[in-house]
Formats: structure tokens, C-alpha cells, sequence
């Protein structure tokens, strides 16, 4: 008893004293008028850490009074989760050109973004840039806390050596319908060409159906997001048509449901692959490959097919003291000078109206980018919704009961994930 | 002794009265604040400040966080975070995943703790009967423990794949789906590998131990003709119970908190949610869904699971 008090009054002490509220603050009006040296955060990949730093280079030689310092996101499990625990230290960088759409709706909540409408002329300066599909990243109270910076619209790569292993046509392989695709990933398993048709991670991440279901669910409904108005739009014929098509390449063995430790298409294991443009300059020395859009039940044309985007766009962190030195360093990063070098650069396409005609040059040498050119302008973003996050993870859960192990019916395992998600956008 | 003298003495103080009555009462008084010798006080100082700091502090504080809709917000941000009572603890203990983490950590003690126990008592007593490669055999068994969880999880997926080397040996033998994606098999797979990675450490508390059992009980016993086996049974493991009650208890406690293993080996608590742990269900729901006051509320009930099985052992253990 005698250490049992102490132990009682000191644990209640505490948790009075944890419950006082956060000082400090800052005037949000005054630090966006500000102008002064700030930094700034890319993320760690060498070829966007290349461009950042030429980028920052010829910032920093016209503007001696307002430089960059820029570094890359600092290590740990998630880029997400490194920044979420920087706002709620206050030690957040101005800007971060890595910031995935699925955090912003957090980091929102958090009071860790500025609006980017707060400067003159922003909104105009985004949806001029992006075009219509800039629409998808605003928030639910209509502001932009994030510029959509550049996609890697997501494609079927597949190996030309294997296909032509297996008895498909490498050159123009019909992989449009689901018929289509099981026909050529069942070939594909029979001949022995290659252990396993497709390969796409079956583990339980959150963020892991942006590589599988929801592209071809983008494709499947013409571009509806997993959720709409806060309703879910998965639990639907078009989502059922989308999970059933996974679910046969799992139940036949043709997608398997261990995790491989590598790159099972660059390790000849997989003879296709659900991937961005930013694995050409990873496989070109390593496969012969092709790409072809995501496939539909109906097989509907090439150039309407719409995918997921996995952007990666750029905030203002509300720790920034500077932030109309930030706003300009926004425009200028983005500008069609920068954006034709991190394409350059990096392989990635910047989020621009009719990327095609804005770099002809670059794509006419580059012959292996211009689908993805074209695909970028027919991308579904992820929801802009509260409880993003949780809401996939709902989503995964469901998923990978139903459609990976199936353990449960699709309809059934769909539509309790619909409720749940439905109740994480309310609340 | 001198407890009886100092009390004596006290007693005296305001009897004398006078200038000498006035000079030992100050004395008296930090002496019943500050004990008799206040320089304790200031030797146990820092690791008091550290306990509070990096124990007492965060624990009160998931506990506040528990009972409030709290989240992480940016210095200076207006948030409401309204007490919410049982709310926190009301959505974990009705969500089918805490539920299934809670009862497949129940499956990993169940397997790991009586594992771990078993196999490092059985392994100190055969080393500390080793003569030769003594030492050689002590740092073996304690590699596994000091090295990175994350390469030795590399390896046990080599191991345990579905065309790994286990697999190979075992043939058609083999479990099919394969170990690390079998709900019936993930978890126990996950607590051999922890009992292995942990009993390098455990194995040295049992040494310790057996390094105190006189050696005169063991000659009487075979004095008496008892067996080997007897002589380890009705010497060896009454006499070593108060390590075994250091170990049954320590392999609950890390057990209780298992992260990474659910998180690498099986891809996030896969399959299909038969490996997740409580504290990957937090790490989940605190940080990567933005949820610390849910997180919380499963970690305040996770702490209080530990103390009340840790209780049950310590008594059952310690009991003569």
C-alpha cells in the first residue's frame, strides 16, 4: 500500500499535467508575407535528389537573401510517418516535394499545412498547370494544402522474353479483357516461362491496393475514386467485377500469396509487373519489356483507360516562417523549365495539361515514355477524405480476406469494408 | 540497532530543551524528509529523473490520452480534444482486429513463454556441464540476441518461404500454404523464432543461477540414488525457481510487446490479420491512421494485461 499510493498519486499528477494544452503559436498573416532563407525537404531517390539540387542551385544564385537549404526527408519507417512527427514537433521543413496525397488529409487535421489559396493568384496558378484533374486534390473544405506536383501513372509491364517464352505475341500481346489477361497469365504458368504470371505484393500495408484493385478499378468505372461525396463506390458491380479478377489469379496460382523478398520481375519470377514510369530506368538494363494500359472486363480503348496516378506532391508546412519566399520557390519548382528537368531527370511526369506537347522533344527521344505521357492526363487520385488512411487499411483488410485468402465472399467482404470506410469519412 | 539509537535520540531532543534541543531538531526534521543519509537522494536522482521522464510521463499520458479524442497536432494549432470517457476503450474492445491481435498474442505466450523457459534451462544446464568450447558455445547461443532483428528476419524468410530450405527438407511433408502464409501456422512460427532469438539471453540468467546451487545437494542426491533425471527435477529446478520466475515473467513482458516479427516476417500481421500483435495494431492506428487516443486505450489495456499475467506467474513461480 505505501508504494502503491505514491505510485497512484504520481501516475494521476502526471496525467493532469499531460493534459495541459500546447503553447506557442504563430501569426499565420505575417509569416505569409515573410520573406527569408527556408529549407526544404526531397525525397531520397538519386534522381529527384539531382534535380532538387540543381534546382535549388539556381534559386539560390538569384536570390543571395532568400536561399534554400534543402536536404533529403529524414530516415525512418514511412516518409509519412517522418513528416507527421515533424509538425507535431514544429521542426517541419517550408516545403516537401514528397508528400502523398493520402497523408495530406492528416496532416490537415494536424494544422501542418498552409493553404496554398492564401496566396495571390495560387488557384489559378494550379488548375492552369494541372487542368482539370488538379480538382482531385483539393480538399473537402474546396482549398489546395498540396500542388500536384508529378505522377507515375501506373501500367502493365511485362517481359517480352517470357511472353515470347510462353507462346505470346511479345509485341502486341492482348492483354486488354480480364478474359484476355487470364488466358495469357494462364499460358504463361503452364509453359513454365515464368513462376508466377504477376506478382503484385500480398502483404497487409495500407497503400498496398494502389497496385493492384485500384487501378483497374479507375479503369473498370471510367475514374471514380474509392470514395465519392464520402460514399464508398467500391462496393459496387464495377469493384466486385475488379476484386473477382484478382481473385481468380490468386485461386489459380497464377498472382501468389507469399511476398517475395526482390523485385520479382527483375528477377525473371514474374513475368508481368503493375507499375509507374519510374521503373524503366530500373529495368532497362534488366528486361526486355513492354507496357500496355490496365486491363477492363470489357476491354475498352487504350487511350481511355484511366489508372491510379501514385503522385507525389509538394505542401507548405504551417511551421514554415517564410512562406511567401516558399510560395515563390513553389512556382518556380514547378515552373516548365523545372518540370522538363525533373522529366529529364527522373522519368517522372510533372503533373501538367498535355504533357506531350509541352516536352515534344524530350518525348520523341524517348519513345518509352510517351504511353505513360499519355496516360498521365487520364489518372484517379486517391480520396481527399478524413481518415484516408484508415479508410485503406478498412479497404486492405477486407481485400486480402476476400479476394487474396478467401476466406470470405467478395460481396460480403466489400460491403462491410463499404460501411466501415463510410463511417471513417463521417467521423 | 541504530534505528533504535536515532529514535532514542529524537525521543531526547525535545525532553533536553535548551540551545542543544534547538540545534538537533532542524536535523531532525531533514532527517525525517530526507532520510539519513540525504546523499542517496542525490545518487538515485538520475535514474528517478529518467524513470519519470521516459517511463512515468508518457505512461500518464496514454492513460489522459485515453480517456480524450486526441490526436498529434502542430505547436500553436487550436484543437479540441474533448474528454471522451470510455469511448477509446469502448471501440477497441468491440474491433475485431484488437480482439483477434489480443488472442493471437494469447497463442504466441502460450507457445514462446513455456518455450523459452523450457529449452533455456534445458541448454544452461547442459553447458554449464561442458568443458570444452565452453565459451565458444556461450556466444553462439547469444549471437541471435545482439544481432539486428531485421537480418535475422531476412533470413528466417529464406528459411521459411515456400521453395525455402525448410520446405526443401521436408518435402511433401511440407505445409501447404506455406508456414508464413498460414493463419494456423504464422503465429507459431513467429514464437519459435523469438524463444531462438531470445534464449541466448535466458540461457545467461539460468547460468547465473545454477552457479549458486551447492554442489552438496547434488552428491546427496546421488548418495540417495537418484537418477540424473531426478537429480534435475527435485534439485536443479526448485533451486533455480527464482530465475525461472525472472524469465517467465521477462518473455511475457517482451512477448506481450512483439512488433517487428508480425511486421517483417509476415507482412504486417498477414495472413489476413493471424499474426498481428496489439502493439502493431497501435503502431497501425496511432501513427499511421492518426489515431494515438485509440492507440492508446489498446496500450493502456495491453499494460495492464502484462501486470495481471506477470502477477499470476510471480505468484504461482514464487510460491514455495
Amino acid at each position: 500500500m505505501r508504494r502503491t499510493l505514491p505510485a497512484a498519486l504520481l501516475t494521476v499528477a502526471l496525467a493532469a499535467t499531460a493534459g495541459c494544452g500546447d503553447s506557442g503559436g504563430g501569426d499565420a498573416g505575417k509569416a505569409n508575407a515573410a520573406r527569408g532563407p527556408i529549407t526544404i525537404w526531397l525525397s531520397n531517390n538519386a534522381e529527384e535528389v539531382a534535380w532538387g539540387k540543381a534546382m535549388v542551385q539556381a534559386w539560390n544564385a538569384q536570390h543571395a537573401d532568400q536561399t534554400i537549404t534543402a536536404q533529403e526527408i529524414p530516415a525512418g519507417t514511412s516518409s509519412e510517418e517522418v513528416i507527421g512527427a515533424a509538425i507535431t514537433a514544429g521542426n517541419a521543413p517550408c516545403l516537401i516535394f514528397n508528400t502523398a496525397p493520402a497523408a495530406v488529409p492528416q496532416f490537415q487535421k494536424q494544422g501542418g499545412l498552409v493553404a496554398l489559396d492564401s496566396f495571390a493568384g495560387a488557384t489559378d496558378y494550379i488548375t492552369e498547370r494541372t487542368g482539370e484533374t488538379a480538382g482531385q486534390y483539393k480538399s473537402p473544405d474546396g482549398k489546395f494544402y498540396q500542388l500536384p506536383w508529378k505522377s507515375n501513372p501506373v501500367m502493365i509491364f511485362y517481359n517480352k522474353k517470357v511472353f515470347a517464352k510462353a507462346g505470346l505475341d511479345p509485341e502486341k500481346p492482348q492483354l486488354a479483357t480480364y478474359d484476355q489477361f487470364l488466358a495469357a497469365a494462364r499460358k504463361i504458368k503452364s509453359s513454365g516461362a515464368a513462376p508466377a504470371a504477376i506478382y503484385p505484393a500480398p502483404t497487409s500495408e495500407f497503400f498496398q491496393s494502389w497496385f493492384d484493385f485500384y487501378p483497374l478499378f479507375a479503369a473498370e468505372t471510367g475514374g471514380k475514386q474509392l470514395l465519392d461525396g464520402g460514399k464508398p463506390q467500391f462496393n459496387s458491380p464495377e469493384g466486385q467485377r475488379v476484386a473477382e479478377f484478382w481473385k481468380t489469379l490468386y485461386a489459380e496460382g497464377l498472382a501468389p500469396r507469399e511476398k517475395y523478398n526482390g523485385d520479382s520481375f527483375a528477377d525473371g519470377k514474374a513475368a508481368m509487373a503493375i507499375v509507374g514510369p519510374w521503373a524503366i530506368s530500373v529495368y532497362r538494363d534488366k528486361v526486355s519489356w513492354g507496357a500496355v494500359p490496365v486491363p477492363t472486363s470489357t476491354g475498352i480503348p487504350a487511350d481511355q483507360v484511366r489508372t491510379f496516378s501514385d503522385a507525389k506532391n509538394v505542401a507548405m508546412y504551417s511551421a514554415c516562417q517564410n512562406r511567401a519566399t516558399a510560395w515563390d520557390v513553389l512556382t518556380f519548382a514547378t515552373s516548365k523549365e523545372q518540370d522538363g528537368a525533373l522529366l529529364t531527370a527522373t522519368g517522372q511526369m510533372p503533373l501538367r495539361a498535355d504533357l506531350p506537347a509541352a516536352y515534344p522533344d524530350y518525348f520523341a527521344k524517348n519513345p518509352a515514355y510517351q504511353g505513360f505521357a499519355q496516360q498521365a492526363a487520364r489518372t484517379v487520385e486517391v480520396p481527399n477524405v478524413p481518415n484516408s488512411v484508415a479508410i485503406w487499411q478498412a479497404f486492405r483488410d477486407a481485400y486480402t480476406e476476400s479476394v487474396i485468402f478467401g476466406k470470405k465472399p467478395v460481396p460480403d467482404a466489400l460491403s462491410a469494408a463499404a460501411e466501415k470506410a463510410e463511417q471513417l469519412a463521417a467521423s | 540497532m541504530a534505528a533504535a539509537h536515532a529514535a532514542a535520540a529524537a525521543k531526547a531532543g525535545p525532553v533536553a530543551g535548551g540551545d542543544g534541543a534547538g540545534r538537533r531538531a532542524p536535523r531532525g526534521r531533514v532527517a525525517a524528509v530526507l532520510g539519513r543519509h540525504p546523499v542517496g537522494l542525490l545518487l538515485a536522482a538520475p535514474y528517478a529523473v529518467f524513470v519519470a521522464a521516459v517511463f512515468a510521463y508518457p505512461l500518464g499520458f496514454a492513460v489522459w490520452m485515453s480517456f480524450h479524442d486526441y490526436f498529434f497536432a502542430a505547436p500553436g494549432a487550436v484543437v479540441d480534444r474533448p474528454f471522451v470517457g470510455l469511448d477509446n476503450y469502448r471501440a477497441v474492445l468491440t474491433d475485431p482486429q484488437v480482439r483477434q491481435a489480443f488472442g493471437n498474442i494469447g497463442v504466441f505466450l502460450v507457445i514462446n513463454v513455456p518455450l523459452t523457459a523450457g529449452l533455456a534451462l534445458l541448454l544452461a544446464v547442459a553447458l554449464n556441464r561442458v568443458v570444452r568450447a565452453r565459451t565458444f558455445l556461450r556466444v553462439a547461443f547469444y549471437v541471435p540476441y545482439v544481432t539486428a532483428s531485421v537480418a535475422v528476419v531476412g533470413v528466417w524468410l529464406f528459411l521459411f518461404n515456400s521453395d525455402g530450405l525448410v520446405n526443401r527438407v521436408l518435402g511433401p511433408l511440407a505445409p501447404d500454404p506455406s508456414w508464413l502464409v498460414n493463419e494456423g501456422l504464422a503465429m507459431p512460427v513467429i514464437a519459435v523464432f523469438v524463444a531462438w532469438k531470445q534464449l541466448g539471453f535466458f540461457i545467461l540468467l539460468y547460468l547465473a543461477a545454477l552457479q549458486n546451487v551447492p554442489k552438496e545437494l547434488y552428491e546427496s542426491a546421488a548418495v540417495d540414488g537418484a537418477s540424473a533425471w531426478a537429480r534435475f527435477r527435485s534439485v536443479t529446478v526448485p533451486a533455480v525457481r527464482p530465475a525461472t520466475a525472472l524469465v517467465v515473467i521477462l518473455a511475457t513482458i517482451t512477448g506481450a510487446n512483439l512488433f517487428t516479427e508480425p511486421y517483417l516476417l509476415t507482412g504486417g500481421g498477414g495472413p489476413n490479420g493471424s499474426s498481428a500483435s496489439p502493439v502493431l495494431v497501435m503502431y497501425q492506428r496511432g501513427i499511421q491512421q492518426g489515431q494515438p487516443d485509440v492507440a492508446a486505450a489498446i496500450g493502456v489495456l495491453l499494460v495492464i494485461g502484462v501486470l495481471v499475467v506477470s502477477a499470476i506467474n510471480r505468484r504461482l513461480l514464487e510460491r514455495d
